[in-house]
């Protein structure tokens, strides 16, 4: 009765068909922009200009992460970009203004997005509220405060020397850590692998081979040795983009190896059938809207942090729009239960590598606008047509 | 050996009971004051016409619905079954008429759906595959991989990974909404064969239908339901097709 897994690549094509490669796609997506831009200005893929790429992408992605969550309930949060930017209000006023320790101002940033999240998760849960229209009356909520909380001056600045600002400007995993970090996760990724594989073959069960195992530890390993050394010949991997990319991480463990994640999946799936199989469809809505709106809020702390300023023009609806095209774009599904963590990264490194791209071939924001939206209209039409796919 | 059976020795207590239990939806009385008792080594069919509330019925017995007046009797004291899952810990399964899967997730992801293995914090999935291609050895479901997400499956094999679920930690009491509904003779053959397994193995079985003839076989209790109410109870070794006809259709004989 065992082993009967269907062989792994015969079936790549209906995979690819019905959106669960996901990653896959929108890694060649990604190549392809590189390579193009590239052509068109010899100065794309320098490491300056990607270690830029990189620091530029961590705060938009980690609202961004908090998106792929809602979204993996085939739920919307309208008002990721407004939390972010009352974050951001907070901790430079709070530590500027007020003169409050900037970690105290930071936890209470982060306190404010928690506590969004758990009101919108509160007013879904008992009310049946679609969040999509809550969440919009939340962003003029949450905009109002955060005008507030900025006063009459509309700006502040966050001091050079602050220890947020230097995290997110100029602080740099130094190479031997980077390496070692490197190291250290290709091996736990490849005793993980090789355990689980015994493991299988022990109880029997279909494996992956040995080579195949193998290969997907080496394109690991090429993957981040080859990032780390690249970005190496400029300043390295920054530490805001390694936490981005840690978090991310962490949530992709979270959703596809914990309960927790299955819960999420399933929710977002379907309901009521996950109602009725014993989950706890309350709870489990409340955490992702609270995880949502404190991710959007820890985003806009790093935001205050990458422009050692918070302004009324911090978390603009631009940062809302960036995040959930980051997340449809990386290849998770509007329709809910289907998706990934990794979509948050890969997503908003493509939109950052357009919008990059197109600055170093001197075009404005109207072009950035309409080539961004066209990629978000094609990663659209491509989630439907998967859904479709699938039901058929 | 069924319930009656027994009574003649000592007097078993029903594993699951119903008293009095009412359920409206508005202005619709699906359920009206019904009572019922279901014992471990019995098969008990309900039948009734369409809207004759034998889905609420199942709805409520398996915590997925909660009744308005009336209470749910396990092992003779009175339960609140506030949610499935409450049901499920205390050994109370159903299979849903519209199964209750989630189409995203794959076979051995709805198997285990609320009663995930874990090892340390993570989820443990080679324990779980292999206890799922156990069970459905067992029920002789034939799925092309428990790896696929059950949107690829037939409703056939759908159906069979719902009863795998309901089967999973072994049960006491097993409640199958209409699972003849959409079977050919053949598969209803085999279906009847899996519910006597389930009987002499001990688990209370309640099944629900809307024919009079596809259960009969195998039912040791027929319980007639007619617009939310009891109308009839009948020793499925006694009954006639007319009788049944009468009291789920509520025409004089
Ligand atoms: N969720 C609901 N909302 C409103 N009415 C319902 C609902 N569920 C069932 N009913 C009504 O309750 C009655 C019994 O339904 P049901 O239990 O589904 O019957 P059966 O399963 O025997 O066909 C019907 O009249 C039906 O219309
Ligand atoms: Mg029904």
């Amino acid at each position: 009765m065992s082993g009967q897994a269907a062989p792994v690549r015969s079936d790549l094509a209906r995979r690819l068909r019905s959106g669960e490669t996901s990653a896959l796609p929108i890694t060649a997506l990604l190549v392809v922009i590189w390579i193009v831009f590239q052509a068109l200005n010899g100065a794309f893929l320098s490491s300056d200009n990607l270690v830029n790429l990189t620091q530029q992408s961590a705060a938009a992605g980690v609202v961004a992460l908090g998106v792929v969550l809602t979204l993996h309930l085939g739920q919307i949060d309208l008002s990721v970009g407004a939390v972010s930017g009352l974050a951001a209000a907070i901790v430079a006023v709070g530590s500027v203004t007020w003169g409050w320790p900037l970690a105290l101002t930071l936890l209470a940033a982060v306190a404010a997005g928690l506590l969004v999240g758990l009101l919108y998760g509160v007013v879904h849960t008992r009310l049946g509220v679609p969040t999509f229209v809550f969440t919009l009356a939340g962003l003029l909520v949450v905009g109002g405060l955060q005008l507030r909380v900025l006063g009459d001056a509309g700006s502040v600045n966050l001091p050079f020397e602050s220890w947020l600002v230097r995290f997110c400007q100029t602080a740099f995993i130094p190479p031997l850590a980077s390496w070692l970090i490197v190291t250290a996760v290709v091996l736990v990724f490849a005793l993980a692998r090789l355990r689980d594989r015994a493991r299988r073959l022990g109880a029997e069960l279909a494996a992956p081979s040995l080579a195949s195992v193998l290969g997907r530890v080496a394109a690991l390993a090429a993957v981040l040795a080859g990032a780390v050394a690249y970005l190496g010949t400029d300043r390295g991997v920054g530490a805001v983009f390694a936490l981005f990319v840690a978090l991310v991480a962490l949530t992709d463990l979270a959703l596809r190896r914990t309960r927790w994640g299955r819960f999420v999946r399933a929710v977002g799936g379907d309901a009521e059938a996950a109602r009725r199989a014993g989950v706890p469809v309350r709870p489990v809505l409340l955490a992702v809207f609270a995880a949502c709106s404190t991710l959007a809020a820890l985003g806009g702390v790093l935001a205050a942090g990458r422009l050692a300023a918070a302004n009324q023009a911090s978390g603009a609806v631009d940062v809302t729009l960036t995040a959930v095209a980051a997340a449809v774009i990386g290849g998770t599904s509007m329709y809910g239960g289907r998706g990934s963590a990794w979509s948050a990264l890969l997503g908003i490194l493509v939109i950052q590598s357009i919008s990059t791209g197109l600055t170093l071939l001197n075009q404005d924001q109207s072009v950035r606008y309409v080539v961004t939206g066209l990629v978000l209209a094609v990663a659209v039409v491509v989630d439907a047509l998967q859904r479709r796919a699938r039901e058929a | 050996m069924t319930a009656t059976e027994q009574a003649g020795t000592s007097a078993p207590t029903p594993v699951l009971s119903l008293r009095g239990v009412s359920r409206s939806f508005g202005a619709a009385r699906a359920l009206l004051d019904i009572d019922l008792d279901v014992y471990a080594h019995e098969v008990v069919a309900v039948v009734g016409d369409t809207g004759a509330g034998k889905s609420t019925l199942v709805g409520v017995l398996s915590g997925a619905q909660q009744p308005d007046e009336g209470q749910v009797l396990v092992d003779g004291s009175p339960v609140a079954l506030a949610d499935p899952a409450s049901a499920r810990s205390l050994g109370i399964a159903a299979v849903f008429q519209d199964l209750a899967l989630c189409a995203n997730l794959d076979v051995v992801e709805n198997l285990f759906l609320g009663q995930e293995v874990v090892r340390g914090s993570l989820l443990d999935e080679v324990a779980m595959e292999k206890q799922a291609w156990n069970l459905l050895g067992q029920l002789a479901a034939r799925v092309p991989s428990v790896r696929i997400p059950v949107a690829g499956l037939s409703s056939a094999q759908r159906r069979a990974v719902a009863i795998a679920r309901s089967l999973l930690g072994e049960p006491r009491v097993i409640l199958l909404d209409e699972p003849t509904a959409s079977l050919g003779l053949t598969q209803v053959a085999e279906f009847l064969t899996l519910v006597e397994r389930l009987r002499a193995r001990g688990h209370a079985v309640l099944i629900t239908s809307h024919s009079l003839s596809d259960l009969q076989a195998v039912a040791d209790r027929i319980v007639v339901l007619r617009l939310g109410r009891t109308n009839g109870e009948f020793r499925a070794d006694h009954v006639t097709y007319e009788d049944l006809l009468a009291a789920v259709t509520g025409v004089a004989r």
